[in-house]
């Protein structure tokens, strides 16, 4: 994974609003597109990355998203990182399990996602933020 | 902070998605959409969503709310449009939208309505309720 | 693997005084092995351009068949075995279209002078051509699995139409293997025909498939779920004894699915379904 390599500079939103996580969908769905996603695959990893910015601003209380385009040396993807400073996951395995929530929402959000990506890697603990990686490769 | 119209054609509302809604536009959609079914007496809600291309878990939480808030104001929600990919991601994301009819496009979802209300509703019985002496309904 | 720019021209040279007489016996050594499936016209032409590439490439500096002075030559080279691969030929005898040029060199480069710069010449050129067959070697091979990559895609294509039964009825009878590739294929067919069609039923056939593993009956239920989300009904037939058995002792729940044995009860649960909505609606 971590010999993929980057195509062209990753793109930055800052996610500290609700309209942010508007504007993180459409980059992501306009660089999908760029990179020849199938639709559905557009839609799988636009909807994930919804689900993943609105984790940011609401429990990491706002972040950012990095969108880049790699390249695994046989097929392209799109990597997207969610990073938060907020008080971090204490319990990762509950917050990954189906219906679980704090936030009074369906709980399908972290769960939900990661079914929706090819590759989902999470970095957090109590007290020291959240980062959350995904990539979606091209068929 | 944009907002969703809700037009009144006959005894149905009609909800047309038509922009990548944040959030906050998402529940003022339900707070109108609850108004609107009392102030019309309308027993139909049609929610298009042929034009969104992802329906994330907050966006199936509101079409259920509407669902629901809806029954309790004695009016049908019926959900039309829905593109494949966004069936497929769905799916996979683990949402079944239950409680909620769907219908493939407008036409389908007026039938469906139609077909929902005439064996309980005898035709005319000259009677003109008149929601608001009964006071606007609480949910 | 280069020459020097002295070298190649030297070469070049060698190639041009004769170039009549060489390109004939290159014609010979390469016709030889394709037993008449291609004119010798064609073989000629083919040889000539490639001749004529070569001689280019040699003149125009220190040779190197990768860099931006052989573009040309390998444009050439890409050309042929593209063609060769596409009309059937395999690898070898592909290549030789390349390696004849060899022999055409000791046919008519004199050896037993015993030029010792000439046998050095040869030598080296002998380098450069087996450079160039390794090259169309590779582009054969890589023009061969594009091919075959296009013929599964369309094999994909073929096994799976989707096609209107009835106003309001589209049905998909499935043949052969469903592997998941092909089962996401066939899901998203499904589903757009539904939408295109506006048709609120749809059968999915199986009476085809052989066997079905979790993946594939999974995929299935994915596909009937998504098609309710859209407002479409999903009625399986054609389950064999064998798959019925198989799904039960996976464990898996088909639920509420419609399911009838063959596709004519499907159509006819469907027609039944659409007529009492019909019904419903003029009561």
């Amino acid at each position: 994974m971590t010999t993929d390599v980057g195509l062209g500079e990753p793109q930055l939103v800052t996610i500290a609003a609700d309209e942010d996580v508007v504007r993180v969908r459409q980059l992501v769905r306009t660089v999908a597109v760029a990179a020849k996603l199938s639709l559905v695959d557009q839609t799988k990893l636009v909807t994930a990355a919804s689900e993943l910015a609105r984790n940011t601003l609401v429990y990491g209380g706002g972040g950012g998203a990095e969108v880049t385009v790699v390249d695994s040396g046989r097929r392209k993807g799109i990597r997207i990182v969610f990073a938060d400073d907020g008080p971090g996951i204490a319990d990762l395995d509950l917050a990954l399990t189906d219906g679980y929530t704090t936030g009074g929402g369906l709980g399908l959000g972290l769960s939900g996602a990661r079914r929706l990506v090819d590759e989902f890697d999470i970095d957090t603990a109590a007290g020291r933020g959240t980062r959350i990686t995904v990539t979606k490769w091209a068929r | 902070m944009d907002r969703v119209p809700v037009l009144k054609i006959g005894d149905l509302l009609l909800v047309s998605i038509q922009v990548d809604m944040q959030d906050q536009t998402a529940l003022a959609l339900q707070e109108d959409l609850a108004e609107r079914i009392v102030a019309t007496g309308c027993h139909g809600v049609i929610i298009d969503i042929t034009a969104l291309d992802i329906v994330d878990s907050f966006v199936g939480r509101m079409l259920s709310s509407i669902a629901s808030i809806s029954r309790v104001l004695d009016a049908e929600t019926v959900v039309v449009g829905m593109r494949p990919a966004v069936a497929i991601t769905l799916v996979e994301l683990g949402l079944s939208l239950d409680g909620i009819r769907t219908a493939l496009n407008v036409e389908r979802g007026i039938e469906l309505l139609a077909q929902a209300r005439e064996p309980e509703t005898p035709d005319d019985l000259g009677i003109d309720l008149d929601l608001d002496r009964f006071g606007p309904a609480t949910s | 693997m280069g020459l020097t720019a002295a070298e190649g021209e030297r070469i070049a040279a060698l190639l041009d005084t004769q170039a009549d007489k060489l390109t004939a016996s290159w014609t010979d050594a390469v016709a030889a092995p394709l037993r008449g499936r291609l004119t010798r016209a064609e073989l000629q032409r083919q040889v000539q351009d490639l001749h004529r590439a070569i001689v280019e490439a040699l003149r125009a500096g220190a040779f190197d068949l990768t860099d931006e002075r052989s573009a040309d030559l390998r444009a050439t080279l890409v050309e042929l075995s593209r063609g060769r691969a596409r009309q059937g030929f395999t690898a070898s005898e592909t290549a030789v279209t390349v390696f004849g040029l060899k022999q055409a060199l000791f046919d008519v480069v004199d050896v037993r002078g015993g030029d010792a710069q000439v046998l050095a010449d040869l030598l080296a050129v002998g380098q450069v051509i087996d450079d160039l067959g390794l090259f169309t070697f590779e582009t054969y091979a890589k023009a061969r699995e594009g091919l075959i990559a296009d013929q599964a895609e369309q094999l994909l294509e073929l096994a799976t139409p989707v096609v209107k039964l009835w106003e309001g009825v589209v049905a998909i009878p499935l043949v052969g293997t469903l592997d998941s590739a092909r089962a996401q294929v066939v899901m998203e067919r499904l589903l757009e025909t539904l939408v295109e069609t506006g048709s609120p039923y749809a059968i999915i056939d199986i009476t085809g498939v052989p066997a079905v593993d979790t993946q594939v009956a999974q995929h299935i239920l994915k596909t009937v779920v998504a098609a309710r989300l859209m407002g479409a009904e999903c009625i399986i037939s054609g389950i064999r004894p064998q798959i019925a058995q198989t799904i039960v002792a996976l464990g898996i729940e088909f639920g509420d699915i419609a399911t009838k044995a063959t596709l004519a009860d499907a159509l006819r649960h469907a027609l039944r379904l659409i007529e009492a909505t019909r019904k419903a609606r003029s009561n």
